[in-house]
């Protein structure tokens, strides 16, 4: 229908597709009526042909109805009529006018994922002339690999006029995409070179397409092409392989960042004071407690700052892990300094007594702690390494948690006190020191810790009466390897286990990677018991 | 002397107390029908397994409310097995010897059934299992009311391979380690490689239970996806599915590209994700929630009331699955056995169970096979939608019959389609 459009409908058109970028709901108006009635109605194959008309029309004002119909809110009333149904509000696909009241019988346009592909290059396809950079922008990062033959025309259309080097870069590969495929020898070859710039995983797929051998023949009968299309996969591969590295350094360091977390409090109470805490998970355990009741409460009185919930949840998980941590000091702990054994098994007692508290509070299923929408999806640095916000969040926190111990322990008077009665108890008191007291703040401050650990565990994994069990062997794991007593220590073993964790993983696989580190661990303190930094001098013999 | 006569008297009276405790015990049990219910009410599998307590508890109601069974009403003993597999055979054992219980209704694991298996077939107990499985096990004490895999897995995978489903070339094999992933994917693999799809096609991976990183899992997904059309089968059970699927949606792995097709995800473990970035990832059960039925209209009614009524957590927003589904036709074709017999006596219920039939929510007339302990049932593939609902997209014409021993695992065409005869 566009081959015969007046030069003013396509004015009007620029300015509807603007307007429809800003107002998803604006119907669409102009489209072929038989399209329309083919995507409501028509089989998976009628809908995917009906698209490809759509797209070779290049009709932008199609764009709200395909959106509605990728988010669900397409509907057919009796054996014509196609709605759009948001909420209460209902608008005819067709005309245009808005339907009041809605018909009784209506059926969802359900779309399966072939369909919906389909839909999503189609739209980013429509999009591709809109006048906002950003739209056009993303719409050409949604076609990457995804561009079929009908869209050729229309993103030749939308290079002849873009002037953005960075979405030209971009258009220029997924034209580069279409033509693989082209008939003629000399397009194709300088489509397969065009490739070599890539960065995105689809491109070693459709590379790989033309090296494959299909019985007896290969997929692209010549040589020569053969010979391009693997070099430009070597180039691809090369620049895949530097994503993927990124992404598992990353996903080391945020694991370690995890181990940091859990570990940091553990330090302070097995490290510098000695105490085998076994309850140590579960104040964790709490801590996540803590944030699940601050969530339920700002969610029934403050439903507006629910994004912002977690910024009270830390100072609840806190403060209601260390009361919990210096509550089991004062009443357990401290008369059992000195005698590990008995405190392995107190703070063991201790735990299982948590636990079964939380199961009869809470119920011995897992809470949901929901994720503040600001933590959801992540920053993609390569087109095959996503970072999820969640745990670059999460990674920020621990550092800041590390530097806030770092300074509480070596700028300030209780800090002093701490690190006093840790090297010296007798000497300490001696000098007027009340070791009691100390004891009590630094307990409660390693298990005010291990509150803010739960805090941002709950953030990627479940939070339930079980939570603890699954970090303390970690926990102590990281403190024992990194050298009892010594904070740096637990950094070096924390993140260092991480990274090494995930390399692991990659090649061994999650369960033999878990065995492995624990075996490596056991070897490593066989050969030096005294972890990765031992104290050194008179305090080494204490 | 004094004191052996006052043991004597001592044995003497207690084995009158005895005599007239057993004398009392079958007026007792004239009152009711014990029935077990074993399912882990805490650990990792309390996501999956604490709502089909509930289910069969509302079903038992149902009974009672109907006037019971044989003119008694249904007595339920709930035991918390805690995810803890040796604790499911103790547990089992109490329920079947301290209890007399008449039946047991309970296990999801593969792991736990094949740990209480034993101690059924030594106390000639029964158990139903309501959860889709391996396969590769018939006990004539047990009657799975779950899919075998050439009722869930076989057809989620042609699905996955067909024009519809993307048309997928490679496939990665995720499941959680244990039994039931690691026996599926052997007959998966044995499947795809008749299919044509060579080993360096297939990449099978295995996690902890409980594990909760899937980082890397995630990565490599992607790196192997390059490689051409991709799907992921996922067998990973438990609570580990919110962190998969949270990774999922983080790391943007689209359904469009790259579809995870689950085994062991239904409603229940969707609740509390963020389904948007999940739009199209599949399912494939023999139920879902939202099936368009009136045996379905009716049986969510049930539940939901039921669910308001007990103020069970999440009741505001009540869902129903597969397994719950599974649970509700076991317990109504125990009832319609056990009257058939007229008695709870296990070999005359394992004998009225055979052909038994029950209309079930999925809208489909389920049949207890005569011979081999297993369902007839139909088969859907759904996709998730936005709201955490499925959106069923395949499904089969009418019920599968159930091959417990899979064709694909060698030796199993010499193994009889019925439990061997004690």
């Amino acid at each position: 229908m566009d081959m015969r459009a007046s030069s003013l409908r396509r004015v009007v058109a620029a300015a509807l597709l603007a307007l429809a970028a800003l107002v998803p709901s604006l119907p669409a108006r102009a489209m072929a009526p038989e399209a329309v009635r083919a995507l409501a109605f028509g089989d998976n194959d009628a809908k995917i042909a009906a698209l490809g008309t759509l797209v070779a029309a290049d009709d932008p004002q199609a764009v709200p109805f395909l959106q509605a119909l990728a988010d669900g809110e397409v509907q057919t009333a009796g054996e014509s009529q196609v709605l759009i149904v948001k909420g209460a509000a209902a608008t005819d696909a067709l005309t245009g006018a808005s339907v009041s009241p809605l018909p009784e019988a209506r059926d969802d346009v359900v779309i399966n994922n072939r369909v919906r592909r389909v839909v999503a290059g189609a739209i980013a396809a429509l999009k591709l002339a809109a006048s906002d950079r950003a739209i056009r922008l993303a719409a050409v990062k949604a076609l990457q690999g995804g561009a079929d033959e009908e869209m050729l025309p229309a993103v030749k259309k939308a290079l002849a006029k873009e002037t953005d080097p960075e979405i030209r870069g971009l258009l220029e590969l997924t034209q580069a995409t279409i033509q693989l495929s082209s008939p003629d020898r000399a397009t194709r070859v300088a489509a397969i070179r065009a490739l070599a710039e890539s960065n995105d995983p689809s491109t070693k797929t459709l590379l790989l397409g033309l090296l494959e051998r299909k019985g007896d023949a290969w997929a692209e009968a010549d040589a020569e092409i053969r010979a391009e299309a693997e070099k430009s996969l070597r180039s691809v591969e090369g620049r895949l392989a530097a994503g993927e590295m990124a992404g598992r350094i990353f996903s080391g360091l945020s694991l370690g960042s995890i181990l940091l977390l859990a570990a940091l409090g553990l330090a302070i109470t097995y490290g510098l004071m000695g105490v085998i805490n076994m309850a140590h998970g579960e104040l964790i355990m709490v801590g996540a407690y803590a944030t699940y009741v601050v969530q339920n409460l700002v969610r029934s009185h403050f439903p507006g700052a629910f994004d912002w919930y977690l910024l009270a949840a830390l100072p609840a998980a806190f403060v209601a892990a260390a009361l919990t941590g210096m509550l089991m000091e004062r009443t357990v702990i401290r008369f059992l300094y000195g005698r590990p054994l008995e405190t392995l098994l107190a703070t063991w007692g201790l735990s299982l007594i948590l636990i079964q508290a939380m199961r009869t509070i809470f119920g011995a299923q897992n809470v949901q702690v929901e994720n503040p929408v600001w933590m959801s999806g992540g920053i993609t640095v390569f087109a095959n390494a996503v970072l999820p916000y969640s745990r670059i969040v999460i990674i920020g926190f621990a550092a800041a948690v590390l530097a806030l111990v770092w300074l509480l322990l070596t700028r300030t008077r209780l800090g002093l006190f701490v690190r006093g009665v840790t090297q010296n108890r007798p000497m300490a008191s001696a000098l007027g020191v009340p070791t009691g007291r100390v004891d009590t703040l630094a307990f409660g401050l390693g298990s005010g810790i291990a509150g803010l650990a739960g805090c941002a565990l709950s953030q990627i994994g479940n939070v339930g009466p079980d939570l603890g069990q699954s970090y303390i062997v970690d926990s102590f794991m990281v403190v024992v390897l990194g050298g009892v007593g010594q904070l740096a220590g637990t950094i070096y073993a924390a993140l260092g286990l991480g990274i090494a964790n995930k390399f692991l993983e990659a090649w061994s696989g999650a369960v033999l990677a878990k065995i492995a580190v624990l075996v490596f661990i056991i070897v490593f303190i066989q050969k030096r018991p005294q972890g990765l930094f031992a104290l050194k001098g008179r305090m080494a013999e204490a | 002397m004094q004191r052996r006569i006052f043991m004597k008297r001592l044995v003497l009276s207690a084995a009158l107390a005895t005599a007239g405790l057993t004398a009392t015990v079958p007026v007792l049990a004239a009152d009711t029908i014990k029935v077990g219910i074993l399912h882990s009410l805490s650990g990792t599998m309390a996501i999956s397994e604490t709502v089909l307590k509930d289910t069969a508890l509302m079903a038992i109601d149902e009974i009672n409310a109907k006037g019971g069974v044989l003119g008694k009403k249904l007595e339920p003993v709930v035991v918390d097995p805690a995810s803890n597999w040796p604790l499911f055979a103790e547990k089992a054992r109490q329920l079947i010897t301290q209890d007399k219980v008449a039946v047991v209704f309970g296990c999801w694991t593969s792991v736990s059934r094949k740990s209480v298996l034993p101690v059924f077939e030594e106390l000639n107990g029964l158990l139903f299992y309501p959860v889709q499985y391996e396969g590769e096990e018939l006990s004539k004490n047990v009657f799975y009311t779950g899919a075998a895999p050439n009722q869930q897995a076989i057809p989620a995978v042609e699905y996955l391979m067909s024009k519809e489903g993307g048309g997928a070339k490679r496939f990665v094999l995720l499941g959680t380690d244990y039994v039931y992933p690691r026996t599926t994917n052997k007959i998966l693999r044995a499947f795809l490689k008749s299919k044509g799809v060579k080993d360096t096609d297939i990449d099978e991976k295995y996690t902890p239970f409980g594990h909760s990183d899937y980082q890397t899992i995630v990565a490599d997904v992607k790196k192997f996806a390059a490689g051409g059309k991709t799907a992921v089968i996922s067998t990973i059970n438990g609570d580990s599915n919110v962190p998969f699927y949270k990774e999922l949606g983080n790391q943007g792995l689209k359904a469009t590209d790259v579809p995870v097709v689950a085994f062991s995800v239904g409603e229940e473990e969707l609740r509390g994700v963020d389904t948007k970035p999940l739009v199209g990832h599949l399912a494939a059960w023999n139920y879902f929630m939202s099936l368009k039925n009136p045996a379905n209209d009716g049986f969510k009614k049930q539940w939901a009331d039921y669910a308001k009524a007990k103020k069970l957590p999440g009741a505001d927003k009540p869902l129903t699955n597969d397994p719950m589904e599974a649970t509700y036709i076991g317990i109504m074709m125990w009832k319609q056995a056990v009257e058939k017999a007229k008695s709870t006596d296990t070999n005359k219920v394992i004998a009225a169970m055979a052909g038994q039939t029950f209309k079930g929510p999925s809208g489909f007339t389920a049949k207890m096979d005569e011979k081999n302990h297993h369902l007839h049932k139909p088969v859907f593939i759904g996709e998730v939608q936005a709201n955490g609902q499925f959106n069923v997209v395949w499904k089969t014409p009418g019920p599968v019959r159930a091959q417990p021993w899979s064709p694909f695992i060698e030796g199993n065409d010499k193994k009889k389609d019925e439990p061997e005869k004690k």
